[in-house]
């Protein structure tokens, strides 16, 4: 018997229609546990360098995460994985919600979707019965109108839908995935799944997942739930509201917007405002979300709640979470109102709420600095608001100006040129950053942004603070029940950490020390990604109820995978270094590891070049990133090895990218703040 | 019988405080398993959380009674503003839904309260809604003693409808003889 995971996933062929339940291999999972792990390792098998964003022989993969469907409380991810058509890299957003439990539920681990329909489609999987259905009625709705529909097409209204908007249907670069509360948004998957002419995914699951070692399994699931309600009760004490707590960022309970309105960037990601939160705008703004409110809500299996209902008069209701309640306003320098109304619309297109905002803002830059030419912007209404509310509607459909920034900052000033380069400044990898702009360099920050792969700080970030505290009682206080750690030397790291004088940055925390904090940070990720657990509950905040000393036993009684930390570290290493081998194989490089030119005013080239030189011996990996056969042998990973020598790729390490590569340095009219995203 | 003392337990549910979650049903589901929480799986839970995040309507309902039929006219309740459907607060398993019925056999389910042996401090769906959507309440109460239908009968009674009571009495035989053999 299998358990935690089904052992089935389905292939669908949507260029032949053809549906298949294909048995997945024990020892696959012993090795790359599930989630990622496993998509990674069938991208690596099946997709090869030469395979395009959207080429048919690109595929999309829904997974659930290994322990999704258990009663692991805040196991609720999936993990979609494919190749991204704005960084042409591997991408693999996850979203939480309903819908991976019940891909279980139906009986099913994985689908993999390769191919392309020739029309418009969904899919149906109802336990054993699975097909794919006609959804051209379905073409241009809203994503969540979609899964309305569909819910009342097939009489399910306990199907779980995942579906695509407008935005995916056009191959927007940065459409995104959208399900119920929940977004999959990063990397332009849902362009991935427009390509391949998939409107929504429904699931309706009614079998049951098996527990191992089921008194023990849930002996800890009791645990992980008392330590939250204790942790709850205890916010950690000087660090930013939102960070205090468990979860996501609590954006929609929260009020008090000083920290992000005031730090961050405003515009496309240019303007700091200082002293913008005056009790003024807090009573707007509070006033704003209390009446657009319905309910905090959460994911599946989940106590926190992280998500709302969002219903404003005249508009149809959606669901909201984490910063997409800011990012709008912030990118159109407007309030809180518009910010609520544009999510909505941009919610039904399905768009990711981090690039669309910095992309609008991005067009009215370059049309201010006439770049965009009146021509270019023509209909565009007078009113600031509208403005945004227009660009939308044109990079959703591709119309005029819109088709060229439906490809993302990076290629829309490549096609635009005339200078539009400097102005595409906050990318990573082609990819749309968080908009911030510090002043001194953090070299724990540093090797994030330039080695993370999901290219989301986000996404590699948690467990240890981002600030020193300023006294030394405090960290003590703070050291006292620290028990996530994976050794105690994390905690000497921290109590000698200091504000100013010879332990602060950029040269403390030693680069020995950032390597150590930044492989624990990246690891805690790699594991949610694979078991499918809610980074809110484990990689993302500060003592979170999941950490590496009670995973193992997490697994070995729900999966029944013999484990202990040593060798789950093991299996985080070994795909995560299978994530950075694909990246490898699709040409980058070094060169490419780097933060947006502006993000810090301070830099210090020599401690960077020194940051990544050990950070890459840390992992395994060469001078120019690339993983050694050595390392890859320990992994055994040697058929990753053995295709690097056989593409040649250890003797030229120094090639670039078919297409030019190198970031523009931005225009550096920017002002730092302090705290990291 | 008259003037006998008796446990009253109750669930109170205040649906303002529901977010949705099926914790609820997770736990109860895997602790109905056998061997307990060997297993996982909503749709066997006593439990079930009426969901439309949309029309912001989330009720959790426990299962009651199994209905031989289905009720015959059905009214729509609007609460706040919001629109139920009358099945929304029903208990009962019955005929026009799948909703408090075994997954593979039909079988009607109930909420027992977790009744086990040792007894369990509260009802486990009350202590996994970390949200005190649900909070369960004890009370003390004179009341006439009814026999309790137990569930074997309930299951049968319920088979008996599906199949025919003659139906069910020839597989009994059947089995019975086979088993003697
Ligand atoms: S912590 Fe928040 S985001 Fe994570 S599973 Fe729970 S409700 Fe969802
Ligand atoms: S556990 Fe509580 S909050 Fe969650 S769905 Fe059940 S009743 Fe609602
Ligand atoms: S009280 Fe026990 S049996 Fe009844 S619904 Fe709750 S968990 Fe299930």
């Amino acid at each position: 018997m299998r358990y935690a995971e089904t052992g089935f996933n389905l292939e669908i062929d949507l260029s032949r229609g053809n549906i298949e339940r294909v048995a997945s291999d024990p020892m696959e999972t012993e090795l790359y546990l599930g989630g990622l792990g496993t998509n990674a390792k069938i991208m690596w098998d099946r997709v090869p360098p030469e395979v395009e964003a959207f080429s048919p022989d690109n595929l999309l993969i829904f997974a659930a995460g290994l322990l999704c469907g258990t009663p692991a409380p805040g196991c609720n991810r999936t993990i979609v994985t494919t190749i991204s058509p704005q960084t042409k890299l591997l991408a693999f957003s996850m979203m939480g919600g309903f819908w991976a439990p019940e891909l279980k539920y139906a009986g099913y681990d994985k689908i993999i979707l390769s191919g392309k329909s020739p029309d418009l489609v969904y899919l149906w999987i109802n336990n054993d019965t699975v097909e794919l259905r006609d959804a051209s009625h379905l073409q241009g709705k809203g994503a969540i109108e979609t899964e309305k529909l569909i819910q009342q097409e097939l009489n399910e209204p306990k199907a779980q839908v995942l579906s695509i908007g407008l935005a995916g249907e056009n191959k927007v670069y940065f459409a995104s995935i959208e399900q119920g509360r929940s977004s999959a948004s990063r990397g332009g998957i849902g362009a991935v799944m427009g390509d391949k002419g998939v409107k929504a995914i429904a699931v309706r699951g009614t079998g049951d997942i098996n527990i191992a070692q089921a008194e023990e399994f849930l002996g800890m699931c009791n645990e992980v739930l008392e330590y939250i309600k204790v942790r709850d009760a205890k916010p950690i004490p000087g660090v930013m509201p939102i960070l205090a707590g468990l979860g996501s960022p609590q954006e929609m309970k929260t009020h008090d917007e000083k920290w992000h309105t005031e730090s961050f960037m405003w515009g496309n990601s240019r303007h700091r405002r200082k002293g913008f939160w005056t009790e003024e705008v807090e009573k707007e703004w509070t006033e704003t979300l209390e009446n657009a409110r319905k309910r905090l809500i959460s994911c599946y299996n989940c106590p926190m709640k992280c998500g709302a209902t969002i219903s404003i008069e005249g508009l149809p209701t959606y669901m909201m979470k984490c910063f997409s309640k800011l990012t709008y306003t912030m990118a159109a320098m407007s309030n809180l109102d518009f910010g609520l109304k544009i999510a909505q619309r941009a919610t039904e297109y399905g768009v990711d709420a981090f690039s669309t905002p910095q992309v609008m803002a991005f067009a009215l830059e370059l049309y201010e600095n006439d770049i965009l030419s009146d021509e270019d912007m023509k209909g565009m209404p007078e009113s600031n608001d509208e403005k945004f509310f227009w660009l939308l509607d044109r990079i959703v459909r591709r119309e005029g100006i819109g088709d060229a920034l439906a490809n993302g900052t990076y290629w829309a000033a490549k096609e635009i040129g005339k200078g539009a380069e400097d102005y595409a400044h906050n990318n990573i990898k082609k990819h749309e950053q968080m908009p911030l702009k510090l002043s001194m360099l953090n070299p724990i920050y540093f090797l994030m942004y330039c080695t993370g792969e999901k290219i989301n700080i986000t996404q590699i970030e948690g467990q240890f603070p981002q600030m020193p505290f300023p006294t030394r009682e405090e960290r003590e206080e703070f050291v006292k029940d620290w028990h996530q750690v994976p050794d105690e030397k994390f905690k000497q790291y921290f109590l000698d950490w200091e504000l100013r004088g010879e332990n602060s940055f950029p040269y403390y925390p030693t680069v020995q020390m950032c390597c150590d904090i930044v492989d624990w940070q990246e690891k805690m990720h790699y594991i949610d990604d694979a078991l499918g657990m809610c980074a809110g509950l484990s990689s993302f905040p500060l003592k979170p109820p999941y950490h590496i000393h009670n995973f193992p036993k997490l697994i070995s009684w729900g999966a029944g995978i013999e484990m202990d930390e040593a060798k789950l570290s093991k299996a985080a290493k070994r795909y995560r270094t299978l994530v950075r081998a694909i990246n490898i194989s699709r040409g980058m490089r070094r060169k490419d590891d780097k933060p947006p030119a502006n993000h810090w005013k301070k830099r210090f080239p020599e401690l960077e070049k020194e940051l990544l030189d050990t950070y890459y011996k840390f992992k395994g990996w060469n001078r120019e990133s690339i993983p050694t056969k050595e390392s890859l042998q320990d992994l055994g990973l040697d058929y990753v090895s053995d295709d690097f020598q056989n593409r040649g790729i250890y003797s030229d390490s120094n090639d670039t990218l078919p297409d030019e590569t190198s970031e523009n340095n931005g225009k550096n009219k920017v002002e730092e703040v302090k705290n990291e995203g | 019988m008259k003037g006998k003392k008796r446990k009253i337990k109750t669930i109170n549910i205040d649906v303002d405080k529901c977010v949705g979650c099926m914790a609820c049903e997770v736990i109860c589901s895997a602790f109905h398993s056998s061997p307990k929480y060997s297993s996982n799986n909503p749709a066997r839970s006593r439990i079930r959380v009426i969901r439309d995040p949309i029309a912001d309507i989330y009720v959790p309902v426990y299962a009651g009674e199994y209905a031989v039929a289905e009720c015959a006219g059905r009214d729509k309740y609007i609460i706040d503003g919001k629109e139920y459907d009358e099945c929304a607060f029903c208990r009962a398993s019955c005929p026009s839904r799948d909703l408090f019925k075994e997954p593979d056999s039909g079988l009607p389910l109930k909420c027992d309260m977790c009744e086990s042996d040792p007894a369990q401090e509260i009802p486990l769906c009350v202590k996994w809604c970390l949200n005190e959507a649900l909070i369960y309440e004890e009370r003390e109460e004179e009341i006439e003693e009814e026999v309790k239908q137990e569930d074997l009968e309930i299951g049968l009674e319920a088979l008996a409808n599906k199949y025919g009571l003659n139906n069910i009495k020839d597989v009994i035989e059947r089995l019975s003889e086979s088993k003697k053999g």
